[in-house]
C-alpha cells in the first residue's frame, strides 16, 4: 500500500498536545498561523515530500496567516483557505499536513 | 549599411502563475496577430503572437502555460520549464522572460520570480491589473521592488485600453540594453527548504515594497459568501448550468436554421445549374449536404465556449470546481475534471484536451475515459431526428414536453454512466493508488474583457471548422462514394444504392446487428458515423435520398418513422449514448494518453456498453410491444 490513513491514536495525540492542530480538522471561521508543514505519509495520496513542496508553492509557509473562509456542501469538504492574501481551495485530507495554532 | 543591426524578431516568453491575467495580457499585446497550435509530440497548446515596439521592432511573444514553479508536474508545466530553460525542441530560447504577476496577489508570484531568476535569463516583471490593485488600496514602491528583485518592473492593465503602454513603451530600451542576467543559470529543482527560503525572501520583499490595504477584496468576499454557500452556492451553480444549456439549445436555433437554409439554397442552386448525373450528385449530396450537416453545429459550439470563457475569466469556474469536488470525488474524479467534462457537452475533443489541467496521470486517464460519455452536441441531431420521428409531441403534466423529457433523460443517462464508469475504472485499474489532491487557487472575481473573450471564441471556432473541413468532410465524400459506386447495371430495377459498396458493407454487418434491431440501412450510416456522430444523420439522409429521391431526404424523419419499428429507434438511441462513434475522439485519446492502449480500452468498453444497451432496449421494447 502506498499510503496509510492517520490512525486514531495519532490524531488523538496531536489534538491532546493542545496547540498545533491540523488545519484539516478546523472549522469554518478558524483563524491562526501555520506552525509547521508536516507531510508525513499519512496525509494524502502524494509522497510526503511532494505534498510538502506543493503546499509550500501555494504559499503555505510557516508563519503565514490562515483563515478558513468556506466549507464544501457535502461533508464540509473541500475547504477554502485564506493564506495571507490568496485564497486556496484544498481537501481536508491534504490540509491535515498543515499544523496551525 | 549600419553595423550589426539585428533584424530577426526579439523573442519574449510570458511566464506566470495560473490566473494572473497572462492570457488577457497576451491578447492585449498581440490582438488578432496570434497563432494557436500544438507543441510537437505533446498536446499542449502553443500560443504565439507578434507586436511592434514604438520604433517598429517586431517582438515575437510566446504565451507559456501557467505554473507555480519550474518543478513541472504536468505536460503543460514541462513545456513552460523547457521553454524557459531554452531546451524546448524547435523553439528558439527566449531573449527575455516577461514574468506576469497579479498585482493584487503578489506573494506566490514573487516566489516564482525569485525561482525564475536562477535560470539566468534577462527578465522583467509586469505587475498586471495594477488599476484594480491601486483602487483597492495597494501602494507600490516600484523602484524599491525593482531594486530588491534586481530586474525591471513595469505595470500593466490588460483589460483597459492603453493599459499596456508602459510595457510596450519600454520594450525598445530593454531590447537595446537588455537587463543583466540575474544569475548564471544555476536553476535546479528546489528542495523543500529552498522553497521555504525563497518564500520567506518573497515575503520580506513584499513587506518592503508593497503596502497592502489590510483587508482582502470585500467584493470577492461578499460574492463568495453567496456563491460558495453550502446551499445557495449549489443552487446558483445549477441555475448557471441550466441557463447555459438553455442558451446552447435555444439561442443557437435561429443561426442553425439560417445555416441550414443557406446550404439548402446552395444545393438547390447546384441542382438547377449542374447537369443531372454523377457530378451533380457529388456536389449536392456529397459536398454541400456533408459540409452543411457539420457547420450547423458552429452556433452551439460558439455559445457554449462563450459561457465557458466568460465564466473562466470571471473566476467562477474555479468556484464551480470547488463546489463540485466532493460530488466528483465520490465518483473517483478530481474537482478539476468538472471543466473538461463540462466542455465535453459541446464536444469530447476540447474536453479531452482540457484534461491537461489535471496534474495526475491516473485522474487524467479516468476523466479521458469517461469524457466521451457526456452527451456531446454531435449526438443532438441524431437524438432530435429519432425523438421527433418516434416520440409523440405531447405535454406531460401540462408543463413539460414529452420530447424534451426524453432528451433530458438521454443526457442524464450519459452523466450517470460517466460517473459509474469512472467509479468502476478507479477501482479496477487504480485500486492501490491514492487519489490526487485537489488544490486550486480561487482568484478574485474580475470582469472579463470582451476582446479577450472574442479572441478566445474565434480560436475555438477555427479549431472546430478545421476539423469539420478535414476529417468530417473527407468522410462525407467517402460515404457518398461508397453509396454511389459501383453504379447500378443497365436496366436495373432496384434503387441504385442496393448495388453499392455501402449496401454490401451494411449487409455484411447485418448478422451482428440483427439482435439489436439494426438493418443494413442503419449499418450503412453507422460505418461513416465512426468519423463523427453527426455524420450518421447526413449519411442516413444520403442513403435515403439516393434510394428515394430528394423528397425523402427532406422528410427523413417521416421516412424513418415508416421504415423503423419503435424498438429499432429506441435501440439506436441507446446505442448512441455509449457507442464510440467518433474517430476524431479516439485519435485525440490516443494522442493525449500517448499510446494505443487507452484508446483500445475506451473503444472496447464503449462498444460493449453500446451493444449491451441496444440489445436490452430492443428486446425489452419488443416484449412490451408484443405483450
Amino acid at each position: 500500500m502506498a499510503h496509510v490513513f492517520p490512525d486514531v491514536q495519532t490524531v488523538a495525540a496531536l489534538s491532546a498536545s493542545a496547540s498545533p492542530l491540523p488545519l484539516g480538522t478546523a472549522r469554518r471561521g478558524f483563524c491562526g498561523r501555520i506552525d509547521a508543514i508536516a507531510a508525513t505519509g499519512h496525509a494524502a495520496g502524494l509522497p510526503a515530500g511532494e505534498l510538502e513542496s506543493r503546499l509550500l508553492e501555494l504559499g503555505f509557509v510557516e508563519g503565514a496567516r490562515v483563515e478558513i473562509l468556506h466549507e464544501g456542501t457535502f461533508g464540509r469538504d473541500p475547504i477554502a483557505v485564506r493564506v495571507n492574501d490568496a485564497t486556496i481551495a484544498l481537501r481536508r485530507r491534504e490540509a491535515m499536513a498543515i499544523l496551525v495554532s | 549599411m549600419s553595423a550589426a543591426e539585428p533584424v530577426g524578431p526579439w523573442h519574449l516568453a510570458l511566464v506566470g502563475n495560473p490566473n494572473c491575467g497572462k492570457t488577457a495580457l497576451f491578447n492585449a499585446l498581440t490582438g488578432s496577430r496570434q497563432k494557436v497550435a500544438n507543441y510537437p509530440g505533446v498536446t499542449v497548446e502553443r500560443k504565439s503572437g507578434q507586436f511592434q515596439t514604438p520604433s517598429g521592432r517586431s517582438v515575437h511573444l510566446l504565451d507559456l502555460p501557467g505554473t507555480y514553479s519550474l518543478r513541472a508536474r504536468s505536460p503543460d508545466e514541462q513545456v513552460t520549464r523547457d521553454a524557459v530553460l531554452g531546451k524546448l525542441a524547435g523553439e528558439s530560447a527566449p531573449d527575455m522572460l516577461l514574468c506576469v504577476a497579479d498585482a493584487t496577489n503578489l506573494r506566490i508570484a514573487l516566489r516564482l520570480v525569485l525561482e525564475l531568476k536562477k535560470v539566468g535569463r534577462p527578465m522583467m516583471l509586469a505587475l498586471n491589473m495594477i488599476d484594480i490593485a491601486r483602487k483597492r488600496g495597494f501602494e507600490f514602491d516600484l523602484d524599491r521592488l525593482s531594486e530588491e528583485l534586481g530586474i525591471p518592473v513595469v505595470t500593466s492593465t490588460a483589460v483597459r485600453r492603453g493599459g499596456v503602454e508602459d510595457l510596450v513603451g519600454r520594450m525598445d530600451a530593454l531590447i537595446a540594453a537588455p537587463p543583466a542576467k540575474a544569475a548564471a543559470g544555476t536553476w535546479a529543482v528546489p528542495t523543500a527548504s529552498e522553497l521555504r527560503a525563497t518564500q520567506r525572501e518573497a515575503d520580506r520583499i513584499l513587506a518592503a515594497a508593497v503596502k497592502a490595504p489590510g483587508r482582502p477584496d470585500t467584493l470577492t468576499g461578499r460574492l463568495d459568501t453567496v456563491l460558495l454557500h453550502p446551499v445557495f452556492g449549489i443552487v446558483i451553480l445549477l441555475a448557471v448550468l441550466f441557463v447555459m444549456f438553455q442558451a446552447v439549445f435555444t439561442w443557437a436555433q435561429p443561426a442553425m436554421e439560417g445555416i441550414k437554409a443557406g446550404f439548402e439554397a446552395l444545393g438547390a442552386l447546384v441542382q438547377a445549374y449542374l447537369p443531372e448525373g454523377l457530378l451533380q450528385s457529388f456536389v449536392q449530396d456529397g459536398v454541400i449536404a456533408g459540409v452543411g450537416s457539420v457547420l450547423v453545429f458552429l452556433p452551439q459550439i460558439v455559445i457554449l465556449f462563450f459561457f465557458i470563457l466568460v465564466l473562466e475569466d470571471l473566476g467562477y469556474l474555479a468556484r464551480a470546481a470547488f463546489l463540485m469536488d466532493r460530488v466528483m470525488g465520490g465518483a473517483g474524479l478530481h474537482g478539476r475534471a468538472f471543466i473538461p467534462l463540462l466542455s465535453s457537452f459541446a464536444c469530447a475533443i476540447p474536453g479531452i484536451m482540457a484534461t491537461r489541467v489535471i496534474d495526475n496521470r491516473r485522474d487524467r486517464l479516468t476523466t479521458i475515459l469517461v469524457a466521451p460519455l457526456m452527451t456531446c452536441s454531435a449526438r443532438i441531431p441524431v437524438y432530435v431526428l429519432i425523438i421527433s420521428a418516434f416520440v409523440p409531441d405531447e405535454e406531460v403534466l401540462g408543463l413539460f414536453s414529452l420530447q424534451g423529457l426524453v432528451m433530458f433523460g438521454l443526457y442524464a443517462i450519459g452523466i450517470a454512466s460517466a460517473l459509474l464508469v469512472s467509479f468502476v475504472a478507479k477501482r479496477l485499474f487504480w485500486r492501490d493508488h491514492p487519489t490526487e489532491p485537489f488544490m486550486l487557487e480561487l482568484p478574485d472575481y474580475k470582469l472579463p474583457r470582451p476582446k479577450s473573450v472574442l479572441i478566445g471564441l474565434y480560436t475555438k471556432a477555427m479549431m472546430f471548422l478545421k476539423r469539420a473541413g478535414t476529417t468530417i468532410f473527407s468522410m462525407m465524400v467517402l460515404i457518398w462514394f461508397l453509396a454511389s459506386f459501383p453504379r447500378p447495371p443497365e436496366g436495373a430495377t432496384e434503387p441504385a444504392i442496393d448495388y453499392s459498396l455501402a449496401a454490401w458493407i451494411g449487409k455484411a454487418l447485418e448478422p451482428i446487428t440483427a439482435p439489436i434491431g439494426f438493418d443494413w440501412h442503419i449499418n450503412v450510416a453507422l460505418v461513416p458515423g465512426m468519423a463523427a456522430r453527426e455524420v450518421a444523420v447526413a449519411a442516413l439522409g444520403t442513403v435515403y435520398a439516393i434510394e428515394g429521391g430528394a423528397e425523402a431526404a427532406d422528410k427523413i424523419g417521416a421516412t424513418l418513422a415508416q421504415s423503423w419499428s419503435l424498438a429499432t429507434a429506441l435501440a439506436l438511441l441507446a446505442w448512441y449514448i455509449f457507442a464510440p462513434q467518433c474517430a476524431s475522439t479516439l485519435a485525440v485519446i490516443r494522442r493525449e494518453t500517448g499510446g494505443w492502449r487507452w484508446m483500445a480500452v475506451s473503444f472496447g468498453y464503449m462498444i460493449a456498453l453500446a451493444y449491451a444497451a441496444a440489445f436490452v432496449t430492443y428486446n425489452v421494447t419488443r416484449l412490451l410491444a408484443a405483450g
